[in-house]
């Protein structure tokens, strides 16, 4: 049953791939649409039988098929759905599925072969993505690692005519192969450590070890891991390709650049819990990182001009937010927050494509403006998405950010906490500039084209050539997709109300035993063990005296934190009313300077204008990257590699060895006279000779 | 009986004729006439050794080898009449254009 969730995309793949261009454009994206129906009925299938097992024993296993056997080393292809997984497998079928849906009505116009390959690379993306989900041990997962990271090359580089979108694509591709280098040498760490890849058996052996008080093979391990997790997780330093890759078409920046695959990397440090809590310097480096990641697409996203740019560093904020919940040890509230971030981030790009679709490729937002009335559908569900983003009380978002930024704060990292507190402002802020910029204000006439500064490579790619005057609303395929996109950005927090307000925190529980190690028992009795009980802290940080988990949790901490409980439940609620409040002010930060007072945002921009240059052009971090490492290898490559050691050293030996053997002919083939008796005598001389060897020897 | 000796003086004596033949001669037919001095040559040293030895060997080596010598005849005068066809001379040393 596991095997079918990755293997219905798969032939879904392969059905496109290989007929793709003799069907139909209906018939391609049935094939499509249904494969991934199929997983995700097959996803809920296997998750409810999940739901049946005991809380704490729950797991379903499926060896596929034996592997790599050498040696020692044993690497079965083993499926593995346990609560984390099945938060992701559900997440990556269901978004999955309705952004199928929705590039149903949104590549309509590509050509009958384009639309089946699109498909088709669409399928293979979600097979891979499932088979990086599931996998049970690290080389499983590696595959749906490089899988998914084929997949967004071919993906962005789609319209792989256009420059930019095949640059892009390379430059995507590229990067993530720095990222997976890491994540390999981080597995060789883990194998040489462990003597094993399962992701059971080597939290199982690092949870009997006690956590690593320097810097040792564990915090080497988890730091390349983490390194993988930066490239596919678009943090810092990796994080430029994201950015980029908004030249693929719409939705698949909303499948893969925001919804699923640039969660692998959070993902897969949740997978690692129990790795990751032993070593305490990398999960600082991995708070840091995701702390420093979110502050600075945060102010980068508040000034870009481009609907989807801004989108794509609102991506790489939130996953900046993400891995501070796992760098200070909230794994569930880090995964809560990629599950409700998933709905409103596809939701919000689904928006934005059909925004795109509506003004045929147009992706200024500076010569949007006034949609609100022609686009009532993306108006809205785009508005509920930005409110969950921005963490607005009661929508998704408010309860898995707040759920990190309480975490964050009551483990005692008050610096991240405050950083990532100004990174939440910024986030309501740059959405409520896009929303009012694009949907609210002065409707921009398309008469605009005609201003030389348009330039046709700044906006989508062309397939979308629609008559221009017309502004028409959301296809149906498009608008349920965006209805439905919306009700998850709004219920999808509920899951995880936290105790506080009365919920029971169900998701926390649910994926709790998923980031223990197995065999160890959770509650009272773990604490017998110093190195469980030490482990168990640093894990979720459930020990440091949060009553608001206790009391609903095992029964045994609730008495004697009861005392303690209040205080917390009070600063918590403190909290959540201070982080609503920021919500609320950025949203009201926006709507003062772009839609009351515009010219306002101008004097500032104007007055800093340093800053605002700096920010515009991203930090100069491609200019960088571009002299500090791009163009040195070029130029070692033409000068040194190229000019000196291929020219001179390959080439010369090659050419020396010709023109060695043409030298020595020229002499050696003086020898062939042509005359006949000439070679006659020279038979009967050797023959002679070797006789007479023989002879007299 | 003769002794085996004389054999293979007389057979010594012919090849040496042969090969100088085939050095020395400027015709090519009469080139090809000291390799079949030379063929029988051998021939004869075969089936001296054989007849000394009381077995049929030598004998039936020799038919083998009078057989390829007939090939060879045939080979090399169609040869011989394609290149004085050619360059209307039957002198070996004229036949040196093939060489680098």
């Amino acid at each position: 049953m596991l095997l079918l969730i990755p293997l219905l995309p798969f032939l879904g793949f392969l059905v496109n791939h290989a007929f793709g261009r003799r069907l139909s454009k209906p018939a391609a994206g049935g094939v499509a649409c249904g494969a991934m129906f199929g997983a995700f009925v097959a996803a809920a299938w296997s998750v409810w039988s999940l739901l049946q097992m005991p809380p704490d024993a729950r797991g379903i296993v499926q060896e596929a098929a034996p592997w790599l056997e050498s040696g020692a080393l044993s690497v079965p292809f083993t499926l593995r759905l346990d609560p984390l997984a099945a938060v992701m497998v559900l997440v990556v079928t269901f978004v999955g599925f309705l952004i199928h849906v929705y590039s149903t009505a949104y590549m309509h116009e590509e050509r009958g072969s384009e639309y089946a390959r699109y498909f088709a690379y669409l399928n293979l993306f979600a097979a891979f993505m499932l088979v990086l989900v599931l996998g049970a041990n690290f080389p499983v997962m590696f595959i749906g690692w490089e899988g998914v990271g084929l997949c967004s090359y071919l993906l962005i580089g789609f319209w792989f005519t256009k420059q930019s979108a095949s640059d892009a694509g390379k430059k995507a591709f590229v990067v993530n192969r720095i990222g997976d280098f890491g994540f390999l040498l981080g597995m060789f760490v883990v194998w040489s450590q462990f003597g094993s890849l399962d992701f059971q058996e080597v939290a199982r052996q690092a949870g009997q070890l006690p956590p690593e008080a320097t810097f040792g093979a564990i915090s080497l391990a988890t730091l390349l891991l983490f390194v993988g997790a930066t490239g596919k997780s678009a943090q810092i330093p990796l994080y430029v390709w994201l950015p980029d890759a908004m030249e693929g078409p719409t939705p698949v920046s909303a499948l893969i650049h925001a919804a699923t695959m640039v969660t692998a990397g959070v993902y897969m440090i949740g997978r690692n819990a129990v790795l990751f809590s032993h070593a305490p310097d990398t999960m600082a480096i991995v708070a840091g990182v995701g702390v420093a990641t979110a502050l600075m697409a945060g102010t980068i996203g508040l000034v870009q001009n481009d609907i989807k740019r801004v989108l794509a560093y609102s991506t790489v904020s939130q996953l900046g937010l993400m891995f501070v919940a796992m760098g200070v040890g909230a794994f569930a509230a880090g995964i809560f927050h990629l599950y409700t971030h998933a709905f409103f981030k596809a939701l919000l790009f689904l928006g934005s494509g059909a925004v795109i679709h509506a003004l045929a490729g147009e992706q200024d937002i500076r010569r949007m403006g006034g949609l609100r009335r022609d686009l009532p559908v993306t108006y809205w569900t785009f508005l509920i998405g930005s409110l969950a983003i921005a963490g607005v009380p009661l929508l998704s978002g408010f309860f898995s950010k707040d759920e990190i930024l309480w975490k964050t704060f009551s483990g005692g990292h008050t610096v991240v906490w405050a950083v990532a507190v100004v990174a939440s402002l910024l986030t309501a802020t740059y959405m409520f500039r896009l929303v009012f910029l694009t949907f609210h204000g002065r409707r921009m006439t398309h008469a605009d084209h005609g201003d030389p500064s348009w330039s046709p490579g700044s906006s989508d790619q062309g397939p979308h050539g629609g008559p221009g005057g017309h502004l028409h609303d959301a296809p149906p395929a498009m608008a349920i997709v965006l209805v439905l996109l919306a009700v998850g950005s709004v219920g999808a927090g509920y899951v995880g109300v936290p105790a506080v307000l009365g919920g029971s925190n169900r998701i926390e529980h649910f994926l709790e035993p998923s980031f223990r190690a197995p065999g160890v028992e959770h509650g009272a009795e773990a604490s017998e063990s110093p190195a469980e009980a030490r482990a168990e802290m640093v894990l979720g940080r459930e020990a440091t005296g949060e009553g608001g988990l206790a009391h609903s949790g095992e029964g045994g901490h609730a008495a004697p934190a009861s005392e303690g409980a209040h205080d917390d439940h009070a600063t918590e609620l403190g909290l959540m009313a201070f982080s609503s409040g920021i919500a609320l002010a950025g949203i009201g930060i926006a709507a003062y300077f772009f839609l009351r007072r515009k010219a306002a945002a101008d004097r500032v921009a104007a007055r800093f204008a340093g800053a605002h240059r700096v920010l515009l052009n991203k930090y100069y971090v491609d200019e960088l990257y571009d002299a500090a490492i791009v163009q040195p290898i070029k130029r070692t490559s033409e000068r040194a590699l190229w000019r000196v050691f291929d020219a001179g050293v390959i080439d010369g030996a090659v050419n020396g060895a010709g023109s060695f053997v043409n030298g020595a002919s020229a002499i050696l083939r003086r020898l062939q006279t042509g005359s006949m008796r000439a070679y006659a005598l020279s038979v009967f001389v050797g023959v002679v000779l070797i006789l007479g060897y023989y002879v007299w020897r | 009986m003769v002794p085996l000796g004389h054999y293979l003086i007389l057979s010594a004596i012919l090849f040496a004729t042969g090969t100088i033949g085939v050095f020395l001669r400027r015709n090519v037919i009469t080139v090809l006439l000291s390799i079949e001095v030379m063929l029988n040559a051998v021939n004869l040293a075969f089936i001296a050794f054989g007849r000394t030895r009381g077995a049929v060997d030598g004998q039936v080596i020799m038919f083998f080898v009078v057989t390829v010598a007939a090939a060879e005849a045939a080979i090399g005068l169609a040869l011989v009449i394609a290149l004085f066809r050619h360059r209307e001379s039957l002198n070996p040393d004229v036949f040196t254009s093939l060489k680098w």
